[in-house]
């Protein structure tokens, strides 16, 4: 009996430390890597914030194919961490498939919304910041032809494209621009070669600013361009460093706060679906020390304009994501 | 289509040709010699980063191509090694040399640099556009003008390297007793064997040849068309290699008219998204899968047939 009993309060010990240990919230990378300079290392990023601030520990996992995304997320959750986030929008079906097997496990998913109670969905208004930076791209271009490199060919990718497209429209109606994809599978996320000559191809067309939002292949983009002597605009993270007084700006797009927040939440995360747009802050345009001199006043003051239109629903940007059509280009 | 965009396009397709031809050039030697290479793909990707680590460390472009021939090189020393001296199956040792580079190279790059893999953007170190002589001069005539100090003018020296390794292989493999050899121990070893002449070692230098050949692609992607190693960054480029070999029969300038097609199809790609025939839209797509489409063509023996070498793919074991 006695044996009986510290057994058993042994396993409730157990049990009570394991509980204690799958309090860790957990980070499932998607394709593309940690350090893309670009949209997961902002995950990454807000991930260590939260354990910097809080001295807090979290699991992550990174996906290395396809076939590895209802795997890892299982993984996640099987070893009791809570919140477990997961990035990207081809995560919406592995969501589905795993999230309602753990209805005690909080799923938190970035760029794309699953309608399950345990889920919260986290959307980006990416066409807000690319049009903003669209206009700062049509202030800049002194060709009136400014270009955009995409990275695989998806809805969220032509969302980034159409809020782009207006944003020039809005400045320089007459303007051309250029839209080039890298691919149609997620290999186009790790292809510099092909960004940087498809960069290449746009400059020869007569662009002078080019916007890349194409993961890994942005770097291809930002390299070709800094190159060939044309502006850039980097994306999802602030690129403006790395090629410094030749990127114009950063479309920023707060994955960390997502991120961040999510940790910060916890187990007492709140599910539906968040919007990060501009108003909320969670995205914006870069400004530091590396683009002050291309940046001029009136370009500010023009975007920031816009910016508090848009704020204030005076400006409606149209986002490609709703009805698949875009005003300002065909794709 | 204007002849300025017309030459726009013919010069990215050198460009974009050159890594596939020396990945080409690189499997042709390999199984002429009847060792089947998938590898391809990992060696490039293997020396495209070692190229661009060693000639950011070092600032010198040379260097990193010779590390990146090196890395090339230690690889093909594990397949010939594999796939020769132990006699293992040529697909699954090149299946697993491409598993090893794609590993490895990120493994490596994230303990040397820590920037998960990636190598630091190169701002010396990076091959430089050679100007031809006279090419200033000649730019104003019309039409040859353009064709000479803009196409033919203006590439790096890998690509000049590359064109040149064509005829310098035909002659290899057609004048020289080293390339009947060659081509021997790719048809019927035994023959060669009963010569006298060393099967495994005419197979190694094949095998060794190829790394020194995957080495220059790799480094090429690396130091020339981009300025530094991203993860995965030859996205593909050895598989459509192989499948230009194949298009072109494992012949030396064929290889060269293969991969400036393939070349020329993804510069056409690159520029215009979608082709408007008048009548159907060509999608981007269409001309992405191309390549593959025309070598399922070949291989089903629509425009002539590809016999590869008769002894490829499989290990010699010497008669008692």
């Amino acid at each position: 009996m006695t044996l009986m009993k510290s057994l058993s309060g042994a396993t409730a010990a157990l049990a009570l430390m394991a509980g204690a240990a799958a309090a860790d919230p957990a980070l499932v990378i998607d394709l593309g890597g940690k350090f893309d300079k670009s949209f997961n290392e902002a995950a990454w990023n807000g991930a260590e914030r939260w354990a910097r601030e809080t001295g807090g520990t979290y699991k992550e996992i990174e996906m290395q194919n396809e076939a590895q995304r209802e795997q890892f997320v299982r993984r996640m959750a099987e070893t009791g961490a809570n919140p477990v986030v997961v990035l990207g929008f081809q995560n919406m079906a592995t969501l589905d498939a795993v999230a309602p097997d753990y209805p005690e496990t909080k799923f938190v998913l970035i760029d794309a919304v699953v309608d399950l109670p345990n889920v919260r969905s986290v959307v980006f208004a990416e066409h807000e910041g690319s049009y903003l930076v669209g206009m700062m791209a049509a202030l800049a271009s002194k060709t009136g032809t400014v270009s955009f490199v995409g990275g695989m060919d998806v809805p969220l990718i032509r969302k980034f494209a159409c809020g782009y497209a207006q944003g020039v429209k809005a400045v320089k109606p007459d303007a051309t621009v250029i839209m080039n994809m890298t691919g149609t599978t997620p290999a186009a996320w790790n292809d510099p070669v092909k960004g940087g000559e498809l960069t290449k191809a746009q400059i020869a067309q007569g662009s002078d600013v080019v916007y890349a939002a194409a993961g890994g292949t942005g770097i291809g983009v930002l390299q070709a361009a800094a190159d060939g002597g044309i502006l850039s605009i980097g994306v999802d993270s602030n690129q403006n460093h790395l090629h410094p007084g030749k990127v114009l700006t950063s479309m920023m797009k707060r994955v960390d706060n997502a991120v961040y927040d999510a940790f910060k939440a916890g187990t007492a995360l709140e599910t539906g679906v968040v919007s990060m747009n501009l108003a909320s802050g969670g995205v914006g345009y870069a400004l530091d020390e590396n683009n002050a001199p291309l940046v001029s006043d009136e370009m500010k003051a023009a975007v920031d304009a816009a910016a508090a239109k848009i704020m204030s629903g005076e400006i409606v940007v149209h986002d490609y994501t709703t009805d698949d059509t875009c005003p300002a280009a065909t794709f | 289509m204007d002849f300025a965009t017309l030459i726009q396009i013919l010069d990215s397709t050198l460009r974009l040709a050159t890594p596939l031809l020396l990945a080409c050039l690189a499997g042709l030697y390999s199984e002429r010699a009847g060792v089947f290479d998938i590898g391809l793909e990992g060696k490039m990707l293997a020396a495209a980063f070692l190229s661009g680590a060693v000639a950011f460390v070092s600032g010198s472009v040379w260097l990193g191509v010779l590390a990146g021939i090196g890395a090339s090189l230690a690889l093909s020393a594990v397949h010939g090694l594999a796939s020769i001296t132990f006699r293992g199956n040529q697909l699954i040792s090149g299946v697993a040399i491409n598993f090893l580079a794609s590993g490895l190279t990120v493994l490596v790059g994230q303990n040397w640099f820590e920037l998960g893999g990636r190598t630091p953007a190169l701002t010396e170190g990076r091959f430089q556009p050679i100007t031809l002589p006279l090419a200033e001069t000649l730019a104003p005539v019309p039409v040859l003008g353009p064709i000479y100090s803009d196409l033919i003018s203006g590439h790096s020296a890998l690509v000049y390297l590359a064109l040149a390794l064509v005829p310098a292989s035909w002659w290899l493999l057609n004048r020289t007793r080293f390339g009947l050899r060659l081509r021997a121990v790719g048809e019927n070893p035994a023959a060669v064997d009963t010569a006298g002449v060393s099967v495994v070692g005419i197979r190694f230098a094949a095998v060794a040849i190829c790394g020194v050949l995957c080495g220059l692609a790799g480094a090429y992607l690396a130091t020339a068309l981009s300025a530094g190693f991203v993860k995965e960054m030859t996205a593909g480029r050895g598989y459509i290699a192989l499948a230009a070999l194949i298009f072109a029969k494992w012949r030396p300038f064929a290889a060269m008219g293969a991969c400036l097609l393939f070349g020329l199809l993804e510069a056409v790609a690159n520029r215009f998204q979608n082709i408007d025939l008048g009548v159907v839209v060509l999608p981007v797509q269409f001309m992405q899968a191309l390549p593959y489409i025309l070598t399922v063509v070949i291989l089903a023996g629509f425009v002539g047939k590809a016999i590869p070498p008769r002894a490829g793919g499989e290990p010699y074991v010497k008669e008692r």
